[in-house]
């Protein structure tokens, strides 16, 4: 048995040969320990300068979840993408860097307009990266709409709109309850004639339900509450948006953006000016409007 | 137990002990001083790896494919079609109704968050009890897309080697157990999913069912090393899915492929065609302490090995079901 352990202890050193081509796999493991970090740790350059910030489905909410923490508790799989009914959620790509697969929204493109009711992305995420701390529409926080372009807006000139809001090209679906209350259809099949441009607070979706709300039949006492057709929309408790006379006067009149407003886009998407007059600015918080 | 501590050691990255000789039971013995009385010549040898490629029809790798690609499939459908089988990608989704989440991106964004909601604990620990009961790695190589692409670049990996136009570069195994806890520490420091960004199982994973995007050239890249660097580098060296699922299978119920050493020849085919092996050095001459050897947790139950021995030396077992299948 003591022969043994000598026997372990007295190991024939290694060869040169052996030896040098041990320290140059060392080096090379290093070399790739180096790269593979640095690759991932490259992940990191997006977020300066905020270059990988963008509209983020609803339930990404600034007050509860900043961006860091909405991109740390993201999974990337997609399920919210999968159970959108308009297909408004994307997959970021390698040049959001960490931000891969993470879901964003291209409002212009196509918004966020609630035709799900129920908030599906919310309910879709494993994560509570899209937090579950919000149950209706009017609590989300994607951003603020902003009238970037007063010049251009068709309202502010006093100009009404004919025809197809964004031409009969644009692929964006949107849910027009008078056409069909459960099925979004394609922007481009729904002409507009408005003596009036109001487009970004008629397609609003929070003033839709406003609107639905006020025209609901209070509950009758001792009515049994139709929770099916009530769950995930609840009426919103303040206004998004609406068209005010101008602050100096004159002809047309001015889209104000209320503190009801939760960024869903759908304003964004449907101006029908080109670049649009209204874009949802996502930095944009509560206190800058007033 | 020695199988966990084995497991565990090969899996690091510790190079595979070889077995005192009083370690070798007495029956092993006697093989190996049977093998040495009849000496095969290379010209046997020859035959019978020519009748055994006769015979042979890669059952397992065909089997293994056929349910990788089916998988995959089962995702991409889900969306396509709107099945709703299998929602989400290899990350995270839902079968059924059912949260599953990957066990490794799982274990990223919980590090990243730090705060863990009950349906990702769900869906982590269905899905670690799904692979502990499969064999932990057998994720890789039976459902990982990139395993698939992967294996596909080591023919032409293996060709050029051939033909001398490229050398294989090896490099210490140990170095995914280091870049592992580099990679649990960056991610609980900085609050971001760092390997996530450069995982091209979840790139390859989205790519399908999502459609493609830049991120794909990423995985070309990988794939390029892995042609004209190091063989099988990204699964073997770096990827801590198969570390961290390696570690899951080390506790696993026997799914595992288990060597017999009384017919082995001791030619190495085995270990020419397997992605770890390391994990095949019990099948060297001088190697084995016991008649039979279940293989360690660092193997993926490829079946590439049982495919290819010539004598039948290595076999899937599944413990305890030796006689129901």
């Amino acid at each position: 048995m003591s022969e043994r352990e000598t026997s372990k202890k007295t190991k024939a050193p290694l060869s040169k040969v052996r030896r040098d081509q041990n320290r140059r796999e060392f080096l090379r493991t290093l070399g790739l320990g180096v790269g593979v970090v640095g690759v991932s740790l490259a992940g990191l350059l997006p977020l300066i300068g905020a270059a990988n910030a963008r509209l983020r489905p609803p339930g990404a909410i600034k007050d509860l979840l900043d961006e860091q923490q909405f991109l740390a508790a993201c999974i990337k799989c997609g399920q919210c993408v999968q159970v959108c009914p308009v297909e408004a959620i994307k997959l970021a790509d390698l040049t959001d860097g960490v931000g891969i697969g993470v879901p964003y929204i291209e409002a212009r493109a196509q918004a966020c307009d609630f035709s799900c009711d129920g908030l599906q992305c919310v309910l879709a995420c494993p994560t509570g990266a899209l937090t579950h701390h919000l149950d209706f529409p009017a609590d989300t926080r994607m951003g603020y709409a902003r009238l970037v372009r007063p010049d251009a807006c068709l309202a502010m000139q006093g100009k009404g709109f004919k025809g197809l809001a964004r031409g009969p090209e644009f692929r964006g679906t949107l849910r027009y309850a008078e056409v069909d209350r459960w099925t979004p259809v394609p922007v481009a099949d729904h002409p507009y004639d408005l003596d009036l441009c109001d487009l970004c607070v008629r397609q609003c979706p929070i003033e839709i339900r406003i609107i639905e709300c006020a025209a609901e039949k209070p509950p009758e006492p001792g009515q049994v509450a139709r929770v099916a057709e009530k769950i995930g929309n609840e009426c919103p408790p303040r206004h998004a948006i609406a068209l005010e006379p101008k602050p100096g006067g004159g002809v047309g009149m001015m889209p104000v953006v209320k503190d009801g407003c939760v960024g869903c886009g759908v304003c964004e998407m449907i101006c029908p000016v080109e670049p649009t007059a209204i874009i949802i600015d996502i930095d944009r918080m509560a206190e800058d409007l007033a | 137990m020695s199988y966990v501590v084995d497991s565990l050691r090969q899996i690091l990255g510790f190079a595979p002990p070889k077995p005192d000789r009083d370690e070798v039971f007495p029956e092993v013995r006697v093989v190996y001083a049977n093998k040495r009385k009849e000496r095969l010549t290379k010209a046997m040898l020859m035959s019978v790896r020519h009748e055994h490629r006769k015979t042979c029809c890669n059952k397992w790798q065909r089997r293994r494919w056929a349910t990788l690609i089916l998988v995959n499939l089962l995702f991409v459908a889900s969306y396509w079609f709107d099945v709703q089988l299998v929602e989400g990608a290899l990350t995270a989704s839902r079968f059924v109704g059912f949260h599953m989440a990957d066990v490794n991106s799982a274990l990223q964004v919980m590090l990243a968050y730090k705060h863990v909601v009950l349906n990702l604990l769900i869906g982590t620990v269905t899905v670690a009890l799904f692979w502990w009961l499969l064999g932990g790695r057998t994720f890789c190589s039976w459902v990982c897309p990139y395993h698939l692409v992967a294996e596909w670049a080591e023919y032409l990996h293996l060709w050029l080697v051939k033909r001398k136009l490229v050398k294989n570069r090896t490099f210490h195994r140990g170095g995914r157990s280091v870049f592992y806890l580099v990679f649990v520490v960056l991610t609980a420091a900085t609050g971001y999913t760092l390997f996530e960004t450069i995982s091209p199982t979840g790139i390859l994973s989205r790519a399908l069912i999502y459609g493609p995007g830049l991120a794909l050239l990423w995985v070309a890249a990988l794939l390029l090393f892995e042609v004209f660097v190091s063989r099988r580098a990204w699964c073997r060296y770096v990827c801590p899915i198969g570390l961290t699922y390696g570690l899951v299978g080390s506790l696993s119920p026997p799914v595992r492929v288990q060597y017999n050493i009384n017919a082995c020849h001791h030619e190495g085919d085995c270990r020419n065609v397997c992605l770890v092996p390391h994990v095949l050095d019990v099948t060297i001459r001088g190697r084995a302490k016991a008649l039979d050897t279940d293989i360690g947790a660092d193997c993926t139950r490829c079946g590439l090995c049982v495919d290819v021995c010539p004598t039948g030396s290595l076999n899937y077992k599944v413990k305890g079901l030796e006689r129901v299948l």
